[in-house]
């Protein structure tokens, strides 16, 4: 995907030094991210750097405690209204999928766009039918969460977040949970989405995913970003001495 | 290299009775021994118990009393309208069941064994054929209710909720005369007030209960304290305790000239005493739900109330079923302590029945029947609960 397909679109969110404490434990020392509609970014980075954390404040499932988030033109404030807008339009998908298990896998891709969209029931299930078809799975609708193999498990949780129909994709490090031989089949899945044209942000170590269809990647390390550009530059040409010293280590084997 | 794997069966092992009886029980000449001086034991210990069932025991006492057993000082004159609200139980319990469990070996062995059993017990032929009538009334409704329509659930619940207040008004009546004249709740004793003060019991401090277990967790400081300090304050005081305090000191704090009857006294008390052990036990459930739950609800757009209604509290519910019936056997063995406000449960009805000349001495044949009683409606809660964990698919999930 050539960059210029969306280098000229508004960006869809805006990071300004966003800061995170847990105690006195600094989480995030002041993030910066433009990421435009279309983009596909990767987020990659030791494990503590920061980079859940980081995604999961876009939604608000952590507290940003400094700087500004600015997701789709609403910015992230203590108001309820405006935290509950912004996760409607953004969907999330999980590493240990959290799909809900007393349910079915229809009930868990229709309840949101039953109860906030207050969709007609017949159109949230065809939607859902199509996610699920989408997905490969459309077989298992009747079935519940605990019946699917992990792989099945976190492709119905990406349909879940699609039925919202949100214009932002979150993937928290969505295959480090699976079993081998399943990665691909969620890989496969994001790859198909990434090049719809959804925005994505993905935190993920997947480096194969990402040199092929990442548009930005961002190194995250204690907190901050340390180097960020295209699956080029960064593969072929670290800038920094943190960022080659990890890649050494990930690409290693 | 191919490798040739065949699929083989499991080894499987088939007994004669004979065969069983040789492995088991005289394996060996200890194991031998062992089994016959357990036979021996058996038999010894047996031998009394069955002679004073079967022939000492004086059983009349049961026949004679039951109007007293069962519904206390209820005048007899309305005793059809507890038949009425027992023939509409029973259609609801085995329209339930029928929805719900569908299961058919094991009720069939309950329908039929309902009869045989009735067979034996010495009650008259009236009686009998009341609850002959309300088995098959119970069946009739299971084979409808296994019928596959999807309204039935809703109709189920629908049925479920409107059960309670329509049986009350038929027990309690209205106006003054006519066959649906009034009858006081003090009248009401026996089984139907154990039954009545158990089963609201559990209905009132089910929703007190859970909104206490989520008041508790309420950021909001002020409800969390008044939450804690409820719960810990009722749980920190014996159930009789609260049930004197119903009686005595109540009519102190309110106006003299309201009078409140002791059945909604002894029944404030239970709930209260019973809403703060299942707020705990709720607490329980909802602390189990992994908090992903709840972040894949937010992260959705789901609100506060529908993360809660939809995600956290079925998935808790469900995980404190067995709790909760435990809870619920407790309460139904608790109300007995309701003699002290004067009111004549079951149990309260033996020990009048004991205070008769005329049953002097039955005090064996008395106990035992009420702790049959108890046991029987105890072992259904338990039955039916184990039931429905099973349709809910509790711990398969």
């Amino acid at each position: 995907m050539s960059r210029t397909s969306f280098d000229n679109q508004p960006p869809i969110i805006i990071c300004r030094d966003v800061q995170k404490w847990y105690g006195n434990f600094h989480a995030l020392r002041g993030v910066n991210m433009e990421v435009r509609k279309g983009e596909v970014v990767v987020i990659f980075g030791p494990s503590g750097s920061g980079k859940s954390t980081f995604i999961r404040t876009i939604n608000r499932l952590e507290e940003h405690q400094g700087g500004q988030i600015i997701v789709d033109g609403i910015e992230l404030t203590h108001d309820v209204r405006n935290i509950e807008a912004i996760r409607s339009e953004t969907g999330m998908v999980f590493q240990q999928f959290n799909l809900f298990p007393h349910l079915t896998v229809m009930q868990n891709v229709t309840l949101a766009p039953l109860n906030v969209r207050k969709w007609e029931k017949e159109k949230a299930e065809q939607v859902a039918l199509e996610l699920l078809e989408r997905v490969g799975i459309p077989e298992q609708a009747d079935k519940f969460p605990g019946q699917l193999s992990g792989g099945q498990q976190q492709r119905v949780a990406i349909a879940r977040a699609l039925a919202m129909q949100p214009k932002i994709m979150l993937f928290d490090e969505p295959t480090s949970a699976l079993d081998p031989e399943m990665i691909k089949e969620v890989l496969d899945v994001m790859i198909e989405l990434a090049k719809s044209g959804m925005t994505m942000l993905v935190v993920t170590h997947e480096m194969g995913f990402a040199r092929s269809v990442a548009d930005t990647m961002y190194f995250f390390d204690e907190g901050q970003i340390v180097e960020t550009g295209s699956p080029e530059d960064i593969y072929n040409n670290p800038q920094e001495d943190r960022t080659k010293l990890f890649l050494s280590q990930i690409l290693q084997h | 290299m191919t490798t040739d794997t065949k699929v083989i069966a499991p080894p499987t092992e088939r007994y004669t009775i004979l065969g069983w009886l040789k492995r088991n029980l005289f394996g060996s000449i200890p194991d031998s021994i062992l089994t016959i001086f357990a036979i021996w034991l058996t038999y010894a210990m047996l031998k009394p118990a069955f002679a004073w069932i079967f022939g000492e025991a004086r059983w009349e006492v049961i026949p004679d009393n039951l109007k007293l057993f069962m519904v206390g000082r209820y005048p007899a004159e309305y005793l059809w309208r507890i038949w009425l609200v027992l023939y509409l139980l029973v259609a609801l319990v085995g329209f339930v069941w029928g929805v719900w469990v569908k299961k058919k070996e094991t009720t069939g062995y309950v329908l039929l064994g309902i009869p045989i059993f009735l067979a034996l017990l010495p009650f008259s032929m009236q009686i009998r054929l009341q609850i002959l009538l309300l088995d098959v009334i119970g069946y009739m409704l299971y084979m409808f209710g296994r019928g596959e329509n999807p309204s039935y659930k809703r109709w189920a619940i629908i049925a479920m909720l409107a059960y309670f207040p329509i049986a009350i008004f038929i027990i309690h009546g209205f106006g003054e005369t006519g066959i649906m004249a009034k009858v006081e709740p003090n009248l009401w004793g026996g089984l139907l007030l154990t039954i009545l003060l158990a089963l609201l019991g559990i209905i009132f401090s089910f929703p007190i209960g859970v909104a206490l277990a989520l008041g508790r967790q309420s950021k909001l400081p002020i409800v969390s304290w008044i939450c804690i300090g409820s719960i810990e304050l009722v749980r920190g005081v014996p159930l009789i305790t609260i049930l004197f305090m119903m009686d005595l000191m109540l009519p102190l704090f309110l106006p003299a000239e309201i009078r409140i009857e002791s059945v909604i006294r002894a029944l404030v008390g239970i709930t209260f005493f019973s809403a703060a052990y299942m707020a705990e036990n709720i607490r329980g459930g909802l602390q189990a739900i992994p908090n992903g739950q709840r972040e894949a609800a937010h992260a959705l757009g789901l609100s506060a109330f529908h993360t809660m209604a939809f995600i956290i509290l079925p998935q808790a519910l469900r995980a404190v079923i067995p709790i909760l019936v435990s809870q619920f056997i407790g309460l139904l063995k608790d109300t007995t302590l309701v003699m002290i406000l004067s009111l004549f449960d079951v149990l309260g009805i033996g020990k009048a029945v004991l205070g008769n000349p005329d049953y002097i001495g039955t005090t064996k044949e008395v106990y035992l029947f009420v702790a049959a009683l108890f046991w029987v409606i105890s072992y259904g809660m338990s039955y039916a609960s184990q039931r429905l964990e099973t349709a809910l698919g509790v711990g398969e999930r």
